[in-house]
């Protein structure tokens, strides 16, 4: 039986385009783009290809892009490079309580170096208040980070008034946009952002490869260093069929962005519109409007995320879920509970994230199929029993 | 998932689903928070378990431990079902995942919660039936 992936947040196949450009860096093109010979010059000459096309997704210039191994890599790099270059001008940075762990987790490493943190409330919907912003700056503020959209509800962030206010309060603004890059569109030369994050494998580029945009006469702290690499701010040598791969998968995201959403956010509103016909005790997470186009996500009450991703699984329907229990750390979705779900309800987290090549009848076959999963596993709940008990 | 055949055999279809109507001994245990919650029902004769029935809110793993369990317990004497560890519960699972381990102490844990109540409830009766 064919397979159905309803997991793009996880990563997104790689296009055909993307491949067909890289596969001669993989197979054939060899060469050390810090070479000075032949071979050199040719694996050089796409790197700046690609940063070129990468800078014409987000509107920057192809000097202000930085190759990353990762979103994350990208994300510890502005964290902690701006939190070095920037420490004498104060300590304190503020985060939303939201963000990616790549962020959180930088930070906490931070703390212990001395710097302190900010954590921005948000609202059941998972939007961060500007005015929050506003009032989270002191005087030795240096940094501010809110993602553009967040992976696990898809909530998209009012990012322009953030970074209105971080320039004109004179504090840096970095944003975590791998979730929203290439579905979202965005303009860095027109709202005041100091540094965005992206990578390849959401938007059908590959993994292993990210980039961050750095304004220019930024000042960041690199964390690998080593040879001139990336203007002496990211050693190592490139990861060229990747960087090919990324510069592609940017290419094709500004030809194809329009046409794509209007694919996705038509499956993604027949989902938030038809699940709830079939089943109770449901709950979208995020924001109904202000949300990624590829992006449905739902709490389920009285059951687990794990077992539900195991039985559609068998269905060979393939989703995420922010439940302990698939989660590696064992902790349920920092998301979730910072919007203010109860444990019990964030533990039955399901999310739907589509693929351009996903169809209508995909979500038909879901639909058919998921219900009775839900049936089964709830007669199985005492909480759900006890639901009911208490009703009678 | 890295679960084995069996773990997969039994969250699919799982053993002694359900609730006993009055029965001689309940345990919970767990909560949502750690993530998993289990509720066991046993019902005793002769000091024997004669029927074991689990209702639970969890992952695959917490839900295939909860069927062993109650498999592993039906039938057998008061003093034989407080023998059943969390270690043989994963073993008779062709083992469980490192980060699944805890689940297997919740099945073993409600299962002996349920037997305590039952004694509890059994040294009440004894009780009362020794002041008449």
């Amino acid at each position: 039986m064919k397979h159905i992936y309803f997991d793009s947040i996880a990563g997104t196949p790689v296009h055909p385009e993307v491949w067909k450009e890289m596969e001669p860096f993989i197979k054939v093109e060899f060469g050390n783009p810090q070479s000075l010979h032949s071979f050199g010059q040719k694996t050089r000459k796409v790197i700046e290809k690609a940063r070129e096309r990468i800078a014409n997704l987000i509107g920057a210039k192809k000097e202000e892009i930085y190759f990353t191994s990762s979103g994350s890599e990208a994300n510890n790099f502005a964290i902690k490079g701006l939190a070095f270059a920037y420490q004498n001008k104060g300590r304190h940075i503020i985060l939303s309580s939201i963000e990616h762990q790549s962020i959180l987790n930088s930070a906490k490493f931070l703390e212990k170096l001395g710097f302190y943190f900010s954590y921005l409330p948000v609202d059941r919907y998972g939007l961060v208040d500007p005015d929050d912003v506003r009032k989270s700056i002191k005087e030795d503020t240096i940094l501010v980070s809110v993602m553009w959209a967040n992976s696990e509800v898809g909530t998209i962030q009012p990012i322009k008034e953030i970074a209105k206010i971080c320039q004109e309060r004179g504090v840096l603004f970095h944003t975590d946009a791998v979730a929203a890059v290439g579905y979202v569109p965005i303009d860095v030369s027109k709202i005041g952002i100091d540094s965005l994050s992206l990578a390849g494998s959401q938007m059908y580029g590959p993994k292993g490869i990210g980039a961050l945009y750095l304004k220019k006469r930024t000042k960041i702290i690199p964390l690998i260093h080593g040879g001139m690499q990336e203007e002496g701010k990211r050693a190592g040598t490139e990861n060229v069929a990747g960087i090919v791969g990324l510069g592609k998968a940017a290419e094709l995201s500004i030809r194809k962005m329009e046409e794509r959403n209007k694919k996705l956010m038509k499956l993604r509103d027949k989902i938030i519109k038809e699940f709830p016909e079939k089943v109770n005790y449901i709950y979208l997470t995020g924001h109904p409007e202000k949300r990624l186009p590829y992006h449905a996500s739902f709490c389920i009450e009285y059951i687990e995320g794990e077992a539900m991703l195991l039985s559609l699984d068998l269905k060979n329907i393939a989703v995420s879920s922010g439940s302990a229990c698939v989660s590696r750390t064992l902790r349920v979705s920092h998301v979730l509970l910072a919007m203010g779900y109860p444990h019990a309800l964030a533990q039955g987290s399901i999310i739907f994230s589509f693929i351009e090549n996903n169809t209508e009848e995909e979500i038909d076959y879901l639909l058919e199929v998921f219900p009775p999963i839900i049936e089964r596993l709830r007669e199985m709940s005492p909480l759900y029993n006890k639901h009911f008990s208490k009703k009678e | 998932m890295d679960y084995s055949q069996k773990v997969m055999e039994h969250f699919l279809n799982p053993r002694n689903v359900g609730k006993i109507e009055n029965p001689d001994g309940i345990g919970e245990v767990g909560n949502p928070i750690c993530g998993d919650m289990m509720t066991f029902y046993i019902k005793v004769k002769d000091n024997r378990i004669v029927d074991v029935k689990f209702q639970t809110f969890g992952c695959g793993a917490a839900i295939a431990v909860s069927s062993m369990v109650s498999e592993m317990a039906k039938g057998k004497t008061i003093e034989e079902a407080l023998k059943i560890t969390n270690k043989k519960v994963a073993k008779e699972l062709g083992g469980l995942p490192k980060n699944k381990l805890h689940c297997s102490n919740l099945g073993a844990d409600a299962l002996h919660k349920a037997i305590e109540d039952y004694l509890r409830k059994k040294g009440k009766k004894y009780a009362k039936g020794g002041k008449k």
